[in-house]
């Protein structure tokens, strides 16, 4: 039984799709049952937490990472490795603030939606990729990293890349010595 | 690899979402397994017809039949169907001793009763290869002791 050698490739290009074409189905099916974009977008955002809780665990233990020093690094790190990981892309990180605390990770390449073509035209405010900002809202949070995770542009919308925003808000810290 | 972990999760987070959406208002519990089962159906179609660009003409069903049972398993699922009988008159049993969606689960029969929740997107996208390969059928699933599963094959004839 002899097969093409690139046939290992193939295959974890079409697991890759699997995940792409189970998204697309979903945001159809979320489509259909709900009216307005922004409880789809809701549902996504909700989902996407959910599984960033959990992803937390499968990244830390795939990547054996260090810990992170900085608001910065850890923005490297979400698109560095972890994207690069599970979407087989590399975002480019860009500061935003002189505080330190607003990041953007510009998609030139959104596995996402390899087989979108565009919105309908009555889904206007849809986030298709909404799921990410949960994914990655919920990551963070398992590691004590509160954080604002929204979409800045977006290509399906006709802006020229995709670009997510990361805004980590100042954690609680005082709490911590009270007597 | 990566990929699974983050596909497992997803369809998890998809079924409880839905099952959840359901509890709260609209719609009773009966839909849910219908959504998850005509979502698979349609990534069952788009994946067939990706993996099998190449590869050359079946000669008949059972052919087709062994096809999902290796390679559309082992690409999906990491591994192939344990064991597939079949009666040659139309009706085929696939069965999974180590059902990946199910493994995390448990390892016996607790939550049996969700076990179906998590059966009805994969038999939507055995339904939907099928399908797209020219053969019309039922597919219903089965499961007496997690992560052993069952798959039931009704080809419908045309």
């Amino acid at each position: 039984m002899s097969r093409p050698p690139g046939r290992k490739q193939e295959n974890h290009k079409i697991s890759r799709e699997l995940f792409v074409l189970t998204y697309g189905a979903l945001v159809a099916q979320l489509c259909k049952d709900y009216e307005k974009d922004e409880d789809v977008n809701t549902f996504l955002d909700r989902m996407g937490y959910g599984i960033g809780v959990r992803l937390i665990d499968d990244f830390l233990a795939r990547s054996a990472v260090k810990k992170c020093r900085s608001y910065s690094e850890t923005a490297d790190m979400i698109a560095q490795v972890a994207f690069k990981m599970y979407l087989g892309v590399t975002p480019s990180v860009s500061c935003n603030n002189t505080a330190g605390n607003e990041f953007s990770l510009i998609l030139d390449k959104n596995p996402l939606v390899d087989f979108v073509e565009e919105l309908p035209a009555e889904r206007a405010s849809l986030c298709y990729c909404n799921l990410l900002c949960g994914v990655i809202r919920g990551a963070l949070e398992m590691v004590h990293l509160t954080a604002e995770v929204t979409f800045l542009q977006d290509r399906l919308k006709g802006d020229a890349v995709t670009e997510i925003g990361i805004t980590f808000l100042r954690k609680a810290e005082d709490r911590k010595h009270k007597r | 690899m990566a990929d699974e972990a983050l596909f497992l999760l997803l369809h998890n987070e998809m079924v409880a979402g839905l099952y959840r959406a359901a509890e709260q208002g609209e719609g009773e519990n009966g839909r849910c397994t219908t959504k998850l089962e005509s979502m698979g159906f349609r990534v069952g179609q788009g994946l067939i017809e990706r993996f099998t660009k190449d590869t050359a003409r079946f000669k008949d069903e059972l052919d087709i039949m062994k096809f999902i049972c290796k390679d559309f398993w082992t690409t999906v699922f990491r591994k192939q169907i344990d064991n597939l009988r079949t009666n040659h008159q139309g009706i085929y049993v696939l069965q999974d001793n180590k059902f990946r969606l199910l493994t995390q689960m448990s390892a016996g029969k607790q939550y049996l009763e969700h076990a179906p929740k998590y059966l009805a997107f994969t038999c939507g996208l055995i339904r939907g290869g099928l399908s797209n390969l020219g053969i019309k059928s039922i597919v219903t699933a089965e499961v007496s002791s997690m992560p052993a599963c069952k798959f039931q094959v009704m080809i419908q004839k045309m």
